[in-house]
């Protein structure tokens, strides 16, 4: 909440400065010998100021933000004095947790003695302090930052040039932030991975053919030996992207074709908003209509022809996953059919091809890098794809290519190992991550083919 | 629309004759009642300034403003005394006789091989990989391009020159063996070396077939053609030997045109 609060007072100021910086250098001119003239426009002036105003001080507050837990924690234990000292790492954790909930009122592990008491009212009164200093220094800032950068503000004062490098710094800033982010995931899931095969080893849980991730909570329980194989749920996960793969790429191929080609434009208007709408149906929806609606339909089928099928079965939902993937293929592929040049249609015609002659042998070979490229993002989309497994497959991890059975999904396990009560560091736990990690390798390899099918095409074809 | 000049020869000649051609672009007319005689195994230019409608007209003869949503053409064009807007008529059969090489070159994404044999492989025209070779081979001769891509046909049509490409697609064409064959400005994407090849390569091309050349360099009309058409604003303004349009313009818009007043 006080963030919100010094958030909301810095950009007050910035505004102010904006207006202030954009007033001075309107002053700067017309006060002056009439021939003077400004570099940039004032707004640029005033650009210049609400940055100069802005920015350190966010700079503050996410130092600030970054540091400030440690430095409270620093400070109350340190008000205990020698009492810590000796202690094991988590009786601390244990101590500081009592004094905060001390500070908080809430019930703690222990009777409170005094010097727990004073360390707790010195921990409240830090805690209640220390979002008014950030207001204060933060404010300071603020405001230094905005005279500063209004001291600086003459005709001949290139704000616009500053104001662009700046930019580039915030633009900078930005896509730090996602990389770095992305590579704290990778780092976290490669870490937790790395404590799953001290207790498993690698070539067990990558070529082992039985996934029972049960484990014993105490050592007397029975029936619960965790085995890690993951080759049944991979090839779960293989068979119902298959499934859905063979139901989106035909369909949604064909449907872009008949789109981008022989579709009249009102028809076209009409037909690929609906069916972009299907891409705008929340997942949990296909789940149930898979799981209620699918399911029975072709279970019945199933015993009317005399097949066994079980009510959760990886056709259902590979085939509703299809479905709801159509979109992501139709609409790129439709895009990428579109983009093909005009020109090299109307060469075909001219030589006496016919429309199909020409998608067939002219415009789909041009499109293809793109195609290729909306299959493999629907491919992605549909491992990734969990809440329509979960409600339609079923949780059995079945090692079985026969559509008709149940089988279970990377992400479906992910999902159930990580929910019910299980020690963090149990095998059952970290194997989320090691699946995690295989999957996310997977994707890789996927995005990686795909830009050099893309990238090789290309070169060919431009 | 013009009387006919002197120059016209008898009505049995004439390769392509179009009466009263309108045609409408949704609610836009381009083309008013157009009446043209093309004589065959002739280089015929039209010209005019952009706009006119001359490109419009190209497209009529292989009905390529089909393929544009909201056109339509009225009035009769005849083909070797066929009319081409009969219902009965394939379109497809059409455009096989009638070739077509357009304003920028678009070579297929495919080899340079593949994109000679394209028109022979979708009308059946080679019954053996032999025959498909002598077809590519020839085409290539035709169009001056055999000495520099015999050795690269496996390669991407894409990968020749701008020059070169045009000619690609103008061997393209003519693979088919097509009676006519209609250019829409193909030099208009070159520099003038390849449009001095091209020029060459058109002149050649005469013997074998009726050319019809879109141009809006005059200089071009005068080089390759042997009838010169005018158009202007939608209507066709004077038709004749390009020598007699050149330099006894019977309109005082083509005098205007051909001075350089306008366009």
């Amino acid at each position: 909440m006080s963030a919100f609060v010094v958030t909301a007072v810095i950009l007050g100021l910035a505004a102010l400065g904006y207006h202030l910086g954009r007033g001075r250098a309107r002053g700067l001119v017309s006060n002056g010998s009439g021939t003077a003239r400004l570099h940039s426009l004032p707004g640029y002036h005033g650009g210049y100021v609400a940055l100069w105003c802005a920015l350190p001080a966010f700079g503050l507050l996410a130092l600030w933000l970054a540091l400030e837990p440690a430095a409270l924690r620093y400070q109350t234990l340190s008000t205990l004095g020698d009492q810590v000292d000796g202690l094991a790492p988590e009786r601390v954790e244990l101590l500081y947790n009592d004094i905060r909930n001390l500070a908080a009122g809430t019930a703690t592990s222990r009777a409170p003695d005094a010097g727990l008491k004073a360390a707790a009212d010195s921990h409240a009164r830090l805690e209640a302090l220390l979002p008014w200093a950030l207001l204060v220094v933060a404010s300071l800032l603020a405001v230094a930052g905005l005279l500063y950068g209004r001291r600086r503000l003459t005709p001949a004062f290139r704000a616009r040039n500053a104001v662009e490098r700046s930019l580039r710094w915030i633009l900078i800033a930005s896509s730090t932030i996602a990389v770095l982010t992305t590579i704290g995931i990778v780092l976290s899931l490669l870490f937790e991975a790395l404590r799953f095969f001290d207790k498993v080893p690698l070539a067990e849980f990558l070529f082992g053919l039985e996934w029972s991730p049960q484990t014993a909570l105490r050592a007397d329980q029975v029936g619960s030996s965790g085995s890690f194989g993951a080759v049944p749920i991979f090839a779960g996960t293989a068979l119902i992207s298959l499934i859905a793969m063979l139901v989106a790429v035909p369909v949604g191929l064909f449907s872009a074709i008949y789109l981008a080609e022989y579709a009249k434009r009102r028809v076209r208007d009409v037909v690929k908003p609906v069916l972009e709408i299907l891409a705008g149906i929340p997942t949990v929806v296909y789940g149930f209509f898979a799981a209620l609606t699918v399911a029975p339909q072709v279970r019945g089928f199933g015993e009317a022809v005399g097949l066994d099928v079980s009510s959760e079965s990886a056709l259902v939902a590979g085939v509703v996953m299809g479905i709801m993937i159509i979109p992501f293929v139709s609409s790129l592929s439709d895009d990428v059919i579109t983009a093909v040049p005009r020109s090299l249609r109307e060469g075909s015609y001219g030589l006496g091809a016919t429309q199909s002659e020409t998608i067939r042998q002219v415009v789909l070979p041009a499109a293809l890098p793109g195609i290729v490229g909306s299959i493999l993002l629907a491919v992605s989309r549909a491992i990734g794809e969990t809440m329509i497994v979960v409600m339609a497959a079923g949780l059995a991890a079945n090692l079985t290519a026969n559509p008709f059975q149940a089988v279970t999904t990377v992400t479906v396990q992910i999902v159930t190992l990580l929910i019910g009560d299980q020690e963090f560091d149990s095998p059952k736990t970290l194997a989320a991550f090691a699946l995690g990690l295989v999957l996310f390798a997977i994707t890789l390899v996927l995005n990686i083919v795909a830009l050099v099918i893309v990238r090789k095409y290309r070169e060919e074809y431009d | 629309m013009s009387l006919p000049d002197d120059t016209t020869p008898p009505e049995a000649a004439n390769m392509i004759v179009a009466r009263d051609v309108d045609v409408h672009y949704d609610d836009k007319q381009a083309l008013f009642g157009v009446s043209l005689d093309v004589v065959g195994g002739n280089v015929t230019a039209l010209i005019g300034p952009s706009g006119c409608g001359k490109s419009t007209f190209l497209r009529c003869l292989n009905r390529m403003n089909d393929v544009i949503e909201g056109c339509r053409v009225s009035g009769r064009i005849e083909i070797e005394g066929e009319d081409i807007y009969d219902r009965s008529l394939d379109v497809v059969q059409l455009r096989a006789r009638v070739g077509m090489v357009f304003q920028k070159p678009n070579p297929f994404p495919k080899s340079i091989y593949d994109n000679i044999a394209y028109g022979p492989r979708i009308h059946g025209l080679a019954a053996s990989r032999g025959e498909l070779d002598e077809i590519v081979e020839r085409s290539l001769v035709r169009a001056g391009l055999w000495d520099e891509a015999k050795d690269r046909l496996r390669q991407p049509g894409t990968s020749l020159s701008g020059g070169q490409q045009q000619r690609l697609c103008i061997a393209r064409a003519i693979a088919v063996d097509p009676q006519v064959v209609l250019m829409d400005e193909p030099c208009s994407a070159l520099d003038p070396i390849a449009t001095a090849r091209i020029e060459e390569l058109i002149d050649e091309l005469r013997q074998n077939y009726t050319i019809l050349i879109v141009t809006h360099s005059m200089q071009q009309a005068a080089r390759v053609s042997q009838r010169t058409a005018f158009f202007h604003l939608g209507y066709l303004v004077e038709v004749g030997t390009t020598e007699q349009i050149f330099t006894n313009p019977h309109d005082s818009r083509t005098q205007d045109y051909i001075t350089g007043r306008f366009g």
